[in-house]
């Protein structure tokens, strides 16, 4: 068991032709991941990566030709809030946009067309999903992961490789390592994966990696009191980043004293969830509980 | 990207909501002659991208052109918060019966604009949310039905408008919501929107904040980015598409990724030492970047050591590896360094590292690497 992909999980590759697109996808195809199809306008019925991935021309074609059923986005920021409407709209169930830029004003109106069409948008912003040894669906390195007990759940990438290599080489695998991007708005949040682990068999740690900016890891806090009986483990990126700057991450920025490290830590300490005080010690936390 | 206030106001007046007559000014003169066009009481605000200009002396009345002139000399001169003050705006002084708050920012956890007022206006709104939340009213706005009249109209009857303002609120608040999503805004605010002595609203102060990602449908608005946002080093980071930010301390942190770039400054802090600076050298990490990334770094003189922090996912260490030994070749720094490589051909990244002429300081995990990195600043570790 895993969260949102796994061994069945028939994937779709909007932007398929273009440099990043390729590339990832080689990368997905060879760690085990069922690609079925990619997508690029303009280019239906070539193939990529060496032939091994049919092209159609839109999402519709290729769900009726394919059976995909879940997508990932590396098209340009200029096009890819079109390229998660038209994934929704060909009624794939999972969307993952790795794509980082999309403007807000856009990313609202995306989010409340799907969210009644009931699928699941992973990111923008993002690095994706990974269940070890069934399916890689983004950008994540796959061989530092490996199958296991604990379920990740990130607002960051380099930062979640480094907490999943520890945890890999402390003999900690993974369910599912899910980053849930660094932007403002963002389809899929902490508390929606908190449930999916608190429901998944198979996982019975999990880690949430926070950062500054907004209020999800307080939401989450009071997710975890009211419903979570997993031990939940923690760390917040940022506790030293100064107000009113944008830390990389469009979403990580502390406004009128909202979004601080010093509050995120507060609240997930008063429900009893242990913070790390470095990434290191995220693996030292979870193998103690 | 923020706005000044006089750009902001000019483009809320686009929508239909009524500001002063004033105009802005870089002299003494200039201010004089506004003020003389206008003529009564004016007002002479510095234009900074910071609050709390008033307590810092940056908002004057002036009863004259002359005075005008003269209050314009003094504010001109002011530094406010370490801003030099370039502008002043000279606005035509309001008559003020009430003054009222009216503001749109992003609701993340509802992923919808929303729009708040509060009788409390000229305080910030953050002040009002925590000393007296209830004087707040706040409406989420649908980006599909946009902002609708019952909406404003609970608005302005939570906040206790004078009925006969109704209509004209409407229009403003209207006004307010498209100036923010036709401008790709991530806050748009009116503080004070101010009733006056004659019985109309008047918006007297005006704040943007622009989302940065949605500039380039803004290429007019892209232009007003203020030189004094951002620091020379930030600017040259920005435009060489790294992402940078100075702060005060001494030690240089080079990583990839914004997240690990941000755990990296607050593992210094908590060996004892103190981040220089936040720098995400992004994906990939060719030699160029490494170099420009680096040179940037030791540009400031308060830079005592630097801590490279790489993790190889995508992005393979023996290539990062010799994108440092290039950029070390190109820039020569004169202060420690070390690095730490993990990930994808670690083992080859640090023999690239080791067999170079340079003498790095090494690492294996990120505790070991920031605590040589702080006791290296502190000049209690030899490369």
């Amino acid at each position: 068991m895993a969260i949102l992909v796994d061994k069945n999980t028939r994937l779709l590759v909007q932007g398929i032709t273009g440099r990043e697109g390729e590339f990832h996808t080689t990368q997905m195809l060879d760690y085990g991941t069922q690609v079925v199809a990619g997508v690029t306008p303009g280019k239906g019925g070539m193939t990529a990566c060496d032939g091994r991935v049919p092209v159609f021309d839109t999402a519709r074609e290729a769900v009726d030709e394919t059976g995909a059923n879940a997508s990932v986005v590396y098209v340009p920021a200029r096009f890819a809030a079109e390229a998660i409407l038209e994934a929704a709209d060909a009624g794939i169930a999972v969307v993952v946009c790795i794509t980082e830029g999309i403007p807000v004003v856009d990313m609202i109106r995306v989010r409340n067309y799907i969210k009644p069409l009931g699928t699941r948008l992973v990111g923008p912003n993002c690095p994706g999903l990974l269940t070890p040894g069934e399916a890689k669906v983004g950008i994540m390195p796959g061989h530092i992961a490996a199958p296991g007990p604990v379920g990740l759940v990130s607002r960051s990438g380099t930062l979640t490789y480094e907490v999943v290599y520890a945890l890999t080489a402390r003999g900690l695998g993974q369910t599912t390592c899910v980053g849930i991007g660094g932007d403002p708005i963002i389809g899929t949040r902490f508390i929606d994966c908190l449930e999916l682990f608190e429901a998944d068999p198979k996982t019975e740690r999990v880690v949430l990696i926070g950062e500054i900016g907004g209020n999800d890891e307080e939401i989450a806090a009071r997710y975890i009191a009211a419903h979570m009986t997993k031990p939940v483990v923690a760390f917040i990126a940022g506790r030293t980043a100064p107000p009113g700057k944008r830390m990389g991450h469009a979403g990580a920025i502390i406004e009128g004293g909202e979004g601080t490290a010093a509050g995120k830590i507060a609240a997930l300490e008063a429900v009893g969830v242990r913070v790390a005080e470095h990434p290191e010690q995220i693996a030292d936390l979870i193998a103690s509980e | 990207m923020k706005l000044h206030e006089y750009q902001s106001k000019r483009i809320f007046a686009q929508y239909g909501v009524p500001i002063p007559d004033g105009d802005v000014a870089t002299t003494a003169a200039e201010a004089r002659a506004v003020a003389g066009r206008l003529g009564g009481t004016v007002v002479v605000k510095s234009q900074v991208l910071v609050g709390g200009r008033g307590k810092a002396g940056g908002i004057k009345l002036a009863h004259s052109p002359d005075e005008a002139g003269q209050v314009a000399e003094r504010i001109l001169a002011l530094e406010i918060k370490g801003l030099p003050v370039r502008k002043v705006l000279v606005d035509q002084a309001a008559d003020i019966r009430q003054e009222i708050y009216l503001g749109i920012v992003i609701d993340r956890a509802v992923s919808k604009p929303v729009m708040m007022a509060s009788s409390e206006g000229g305080v910030e709104i953050e002040e009002v949310a925590r000393v007296n939340p209830e004087a707040i009213k706040k409406v989420h706005v649908d980006p599909f039905i946009g902002l609708r009249g019952y909406q404003t109209r609970w608005l302005a009857k939570g906040i206790g408008l004078d009925p006969a303002l109704q209509r004209s609120f409407d229009q403003i608040a209207r006004g307010l919501y498209q100036a923010f999503i036709e401008s790709d805004a991530s806050l748009a605010e009116i503080n004070p929107l101010v009733v006056t002595g004659a019985g109309n609203l008047l918006a007297v102060d005006g704040k943007m904040v622009l989302d940065d990602n949605g500039l380039y449908r803004h290429p007019d608005l892209a232009k007003k980015r203020d030189i004094d946002e951002e620091t020379p080093t930030e600017r040259e980071a920005r435009e060489a598409g790294l992402s940078y930010i100075q702060l005060d301390g001494e030690i240089g942190c080079m990583v990839n990724g914004a997240g690990l770039a941000m755990a990296t400054m607050d593992i210094t802090k908590h060996f004892g030492g103190s981040p220089a600076n936040f720098l995400d050298i992004g994906g990939g990490a060719q030699a160029d970047r490494v170099a420009t990334a680096l040179r940037l770094i030791l540009a400031d003189p308060n830079v005592k050591a630097v801590l490279f922090n790489i993790f190889g996912g995508i992005t393979r260490c023996d290539e990062v590896a010799k994108g440092i030994l290039t950029a070390l070749d190109e820039v020569k720094p004169q202060v420690p360094l070390v690095a730490r490589l993990v990930g994808t051909n670690e083992k080859e990244g640090r023999q690239i590292l080791a067999a170079s002429d340079y003498h790095l300081i090494t690492a294996t995990t990120l505790a070991e690497a920031a605590q040589k990195a702080v006791a290296a600043a502190h000049g209690e570790l030899e490369a």
